[in-house]
């Protein structure tokens, strides 16, 4: 198999990873916190009413957050279970398992706000025929698959394994997505910021929808950050390293 | 206020969207805080039934 440079074993490293964690994850929280608060002021408040959707254009301030955490987080998802299955590093699959149900979280919200915001502008919460609202619906059923078949299994390592496969498999649906509407253009607008071109939205609007994609990404990191300490733990939970921290909670 | 709260007509479309986000994080930010500690208490919790009782001495045991 492929060797890996010395610097990645670090990264593979229980206590050095729990340790990092412990000790960003309040930076990290407080970060997201003030960063959101900064973000949601700029798009309720600061952002000027659309010509053609008047206020309602206000839910692209959730909307797009939570569609790109909903991809974004699969691909790292993807990423960690492949370098899991074929190096076997333990953590890597600890990290996949943490993210999955952020993820699916991040992929209903997306689709919830989505619908909402589609109601005064299509005249419909939910159109089947539309190519980016089926796959991303079909995202969150990868998610949840996920999340089932690693629940069908008893022995941990046998979960990891193959629950990898499933993940990494699903990854070809995130540039359907993404590509989605401009290969199939039917209800849903194409590319606002993510093209070759220049953004198609006005800069009064696009800094609060950047300052939120950050705020949103940073809240992303502390929730992944959180449980994957606790799934470090559940597999480590002889270890020696551990006590002081289980100490601490006593 | 009561203009930014009526959202040109929209409130219902824009606080729903608004509302249910925050929902979501909040039960996020509960569950993901919880898969933490929960493990970490599990963990004291064993590791106390397991400290070996110490044993008495011989002058007590006379």
């Amino acid at each position: 198999m492929l060797g890996l440079p010395r610097w990645f074993h670090r990264w593979a490293s229980p206590p050095h990873v729990y340790e990092l964690a412990e000790r960003w994850r309040p930076w990290l929280g407080g970060l997201a916190l003030l960063t959101i608060l900064g973000g949601a002021y700029g798009g309720l408040v600061l952002a000027p009413p659309d010509y053609l959707q008047g206020d309602s254009f206000r839910i692209i301030y959730v909307h797009v957050p939570s569609a790109y955490l909903s991809m974004m987080g699969y691909t790292l998802m993807a990423v960690a279970a492949a370098i899991g299955f074929v190096w076997r590093i333990k953590l890597a699959h600890a990290v996949a398992v943490s993210i999955a149900p952020i993820g699916a979280s991040f992929t209903f919200l997306a689709l919830v706000t989505g619908g909402i915001w589609g109601r005064p502008t299509w005249g419909t919460y939910w159109e089947w025929g539309d190519a980016r609202l089926m796959f991303e619906l079909l995202l969150l059923f990868l998610y949840l698959g996920y999340m089932a078949l690693r629940a069908s299994f008893e022995d941990r390592d046998k979960a990891d394994r193959v629950s990898a496969i499933l993940a990494v498999v699903g990854v070809v649906n995130v540039p359907i997505i993404h590509y989605s509407v401009e290969w199939w253009s039917t209800l849903h607008q194409g590319p606002t910021i993510a093209k070759l071109d220049t953004p198609s939205i006005t800069f009064d609007m696009l800094a609060p929808l950047l300052v939120m994609i950050a705020g949103f990404t940073l809240c992303f990191a502390w929730l992944v950050l959180n449980r994957l300490q606790g799934e470090i733990v559940e597999r480590e939970h002889d270890a020696r390293w551990l006590r002081r921290f289980a100490e601490a909670v006593r | 206020m009561s203009e930014f709260l009526a959202m040109g007509g929209y409130a219902p479309y824009v606080w729903s969207a608004y509302g249910i986000t925050l929902v979501v994080v909040l039960l996020n930010i509960w569950t993901a805080r919880r898969a933490r500690i929960r493990p970490l208490e599990r963990l004291a919790r064993t590791a106390d039934e397991a400290r070996p009782r110490r044993q008495p001495t011989v002058r007590q045991v006379q």
